[in-house]
């Protein structure tokens, strides 16, 4: 976007001296819901500096013109606990004037909750900045026989109180009018008590001359709660609902994805048809038009993904699920919503980083986000089924399990340790300089999702993937792309290698022996060799860093099979061609299973960095990831290779 | 770091006054003791007595701020299978925190007449 900061991307393009409104309010405050109504669908996101907060901004119009409305994350209170609240303390710090500090505070309590929230709206006050006090939920107050009088408690509190019922599309227009003269909005005579006694005191007062009668329990929660929260059937619940969560993301999604992949192969088809024969077809068919297609396919899994995650926080049942799973992922030093962050990546690490966005804690996103990419992901299962067939004959049984599939589910428990093993491992690191985070997770009512909110996620989460699909990781394909093509032989060349020109597949193998990747796969021949990969088996590794899959077709490509799609004859009978292993099998079993082991770690994905490079704001933590899984991988693949040698 | 958060920091929701509440005043007796808030049983209601900040103080001054006020009654609604988080319902809504925190919070039986937050810790001040 033209208008983005450099560092605290995520800022609106607009004339000086436009208001600026923040808001502020605990999470489950119906915050995010008014400033979608507000700011419609062109919020800008970005990271504030230095810290993996999500920051969002948007416009809204009022009668006298613009207004920047300001999205501060949850946080119960101005004591902050986390980076994400810090935030919220730096940019309402009246003593530091920033072009981005606010002039006013649309302050937001849910109202059947309005005794604790009130402990917020007390701290904020103190600030002495302009504010209006929204309370939402009104029509769920009253549906629970709650009563609450919106003009005494603006009398109590000193500021302007506005009261909004869920999906009221009149009490926004009127919220927009009042936004005119938000700097004009009284400040509080008095500033409400910091002291902790006396704030409960002061809680009492504001709360009994608004004439507050707080709702009854929600039948309907505490009904569904028995259910759901049931040791026996909560948790079958659960799982079933887990299996139809990753049911829809990995079954669901698959058409959709063959649709996209169709559409660019189509595309590439009619490319390689009208543009004539050259480098530049191969560049814009297989490298343009493939690597967005590649990319472009996991859109269908991704706005899935948040169609069900959104559906699942509307309702109220993320915090169950999270409830119930605590225990198992506190093991690993996280929290029960991680779960669906790693459950996700099964299917694709993209999506599952993108779904660390429900943790409220910066510190357990990043262990989430580190760990995800272990999880062993669609992508991983092609190079596994190829490799798998080289190692283990089909017809290998222990009892009634096929050794095939056996070995298959190794790989998936792997991935699944390695990951818990690296959120323990990284919540421990960062935790040590953050302090341990209290973990509390509020219960809210069981509500029904509204479909703008969900339209919000969804729009949010691709739109933002598809911005960074269109710079770094179309960018990563092209250079992979001609460093996997280039040089292009000349005919001489060909002639002079005794290779028929018209024989497509021989000079692709030609071309691809002597390409750039093939000098690189010769180069870094020191770094592998340990692990029983040679230079054909390096270009393999260095051209699945687009996409792990793409390793397939480029053995393939590399042994010259008569169908790249199917490589593991010609594999199977491939041999060293020089060293001190010449003329031996390439493909051993040691070598085979320090490769398994090698995808099973190594981060080789462009657009997963690319994505977590998107989501902490920095490039720090996609290299660190880097770095860590590949030394891991090289560590691991070096002991299986030297264990399998040693036993077979 | 803004002053408001820096006065706010400077809280001291552990106050000494209220760490032998009721022992004087008679009705915690000795079958009453104080009990850490994670051994109620579900369903049971019971006061908060003290919010200690021994370990953490930062942790106490948050769960004050999530309405874990001395003098608040609470109910352990239900809690997670195997050790896991328990909810409980405070200041009106519910809430899951795990059993390492609802330690720190200490709870007495709650006395027959309805207590108003706040009111009980200025009590215990006065007794």
């Amino acid at each position: 976007m033209s208008h983005e900061h450099h560092g605290g991307g995520g800022s609106v393009a607009v004339a000086e001296g436009t208001p600026r409104i923040a808001l502020v309010g605990s999470p489950n405050s119906g915050k995010s819901t008014l400033f979608n109504a507000l700011s419609g669908l062109h919020a800008k996101t970005g990271n504030y500096p230095g810290v993996t907060v999500t920051r969002y901004e948007g416009l809204t119009q009022t009668p006298a013109g613009p207004v920047i409305v300001e999205d501060l994350p949850g946080a119960y209170s101005l004591d902050p606990i986390s980076p994400d609240e810090q935030v919220v303390d730096e940019v309402l710090d009246p003593d530091c004037d920033r072009p981005t500090s606010p002039d006013a505070v649309l302050a937001t309590v849910d109202a059947t909750t309005l005794r604790r929230s009130l402990g917020l709206i007390a701290q904020v006050l103190t600030i002495g900045l302009p504010t209006t006090v929204i309370v939402t939920f009104t029509d769920e107050l009253a549906r629970r026989h709650g009563r609450l009088d919106l003009v005494a408690l603006e009398r109590a509190l000193g500021v302007p109180v506005r009261g909004i019922a869920a999906g009221d599309p009149r009490a926004v227009g009127e919220l927009r009018e009042h936004l005119t003269h938000a700097r004009h909005w009284p400040r509080p005579v008095i500033p409400p008590p910091t002291d902790p006694d006396e704030v409960s005191g002061w809680i009492s007062s504001v709360l009994a001359s608004a004439g507050y009668r707080v709702p009854d329990l929600d039948t309907r929660t505490q009904k569904i709660d028995a259910v759901l929260l049931h040791p026996v059937w909560g948790t079958i619940v659960f799982f079933v609902t887990m299996f139809l969560f990753f049911q829809v993301i990995f079954t669901v999604a698959a058409p959709l994805q063959d649709l996209v992949q169709s559409f660019f192969d189509w595309l590439a088809g009619l490319v390689q048809t009208y543009v004539p024969d050259s480098w530049l077809t191969g560049l814009l068919s297989q490298g343009i038009i493939g690597g967005v297609g590649s990319v472009l396919v996991f859109l269908p899994q991704i706005a899935l993904l948040f169609i069900v995650i959104s559906l699942l926080e509307g309702t109220g049942y993320m915090s169950r699920a999270a409830f119930l799973m605590d225990r198992v992922m506190a093991r690993a030093g996280l929290e029960g919503r991680a779960f669906v962050a790693l459950l996700s990546s099964l299917a694709c690490a993209i999506p599952g980083i993108m779904a660390t966005r429900s943790l409220p804690s910066a510190k357990d996103r990043l262990a989430t986000m580190l760990s995800a990419p272990l999880m062993t992901c669609s992508a991983r299962l092609p190079v596994y089924v190829m490799l798998i067939s080289l190692m283990v004959p089909a017809d290998v049984r222990f009892g009634p399990i096929g050794a095939q599939g056996g070995v298959m589910f190794l790989l998936y428990l792997g991935g699944a340790i390695a990951s818990m093993g690296t959120a323990w491992f990284f919540s421990r690191i960062t935790g040590r300089r953050q302090g341990q985070l209290p973990f509390y997770m509020e219960m809210p009512p069981y509500r029904l999702p509204r479909l703008a909110t969900v339209f919000h996620a969804v729009w949010d989460a691709c739109a933002a993937f598809l911005r960074k699909m269109t710079t770094i990781i179309l960018g990563a394909t092209i250079v992979l792309w001609l460093l996997l093509n280039l040089p292009t032989p000349s005919a001489a060349q060909l002639q002079q290698a005794g290779i028929d020109p018209a024989d497509s597949g021989a000079v692709a193998t030609y071309t691809l022996d002597h390409s750039a990747a093939g000098a690189i796969g010769h180069a870094i021949e020191p770094v592998f060799e340990p692990l029983g990969f040679d230079w054909r088996i390096n270009i393999g590794v260095i051209s699945s860093l687009s996409a792990r899959e793409t390793f397939v077709a480029t053995m393939g490509q590399v042994a010259a099979a008569s169908d790249p799609e199917n490589p593991g004859t010609a594999l199977e009978t491939m041999t060293v061609d020089h060293g001190p292993r010449a003329g031996e099998k390439l493909f051993t079993p040691p070598v085979v299973g320090s490769l398994m082991v090698f995808f099973m770690f190594a981060l080789q994905c462009i657009a997963t960095m690319a994505v977590m490079r998107r989501e902490t704001g920095t490039w720090k933590w996609p290299l660190i990831a880097w770095v860590y899984m590949f030394g891991l991988a090289w560590v691991m693949s070096f002991l299986t290779h030297l264990v399998l040698g040693a036993v077979l | 770091m803004s002053e408001i958060t820096l006065t706010l920091s400077r809280r001291r929701v552990d106050r000494p006054a209220v760490i032998d509440a009721g022992a004087p005043s008679g009705h915690t007796g000795p079958g009453h003791a104080l009990r850490g808030m994670q051994e109620l049983h579900e369903g049971e209601q019971a006061a908060i007595v003290r919010v200690c900040d021994g370990s953490d103080a930062a942790c106490a001054r948050r769960l004050f701020d999530l309405g874990f006020a001395p003098g608040a009654s609470v109910v352990k609604v239900r809690r997670a299978p195997f050790g896991g988080p328990a909810v409980y319902r405070i200041a009106d809504y519910e809430i899951a925190l795990r059993p390492e925190q609802a330690r720190t919070i200490l709870v007495g039986t709650e006395s027959s007449e309805p207590v108003q937050p706040g009111a009980y810790a200025a009590r215990s001040f006065a007794a």
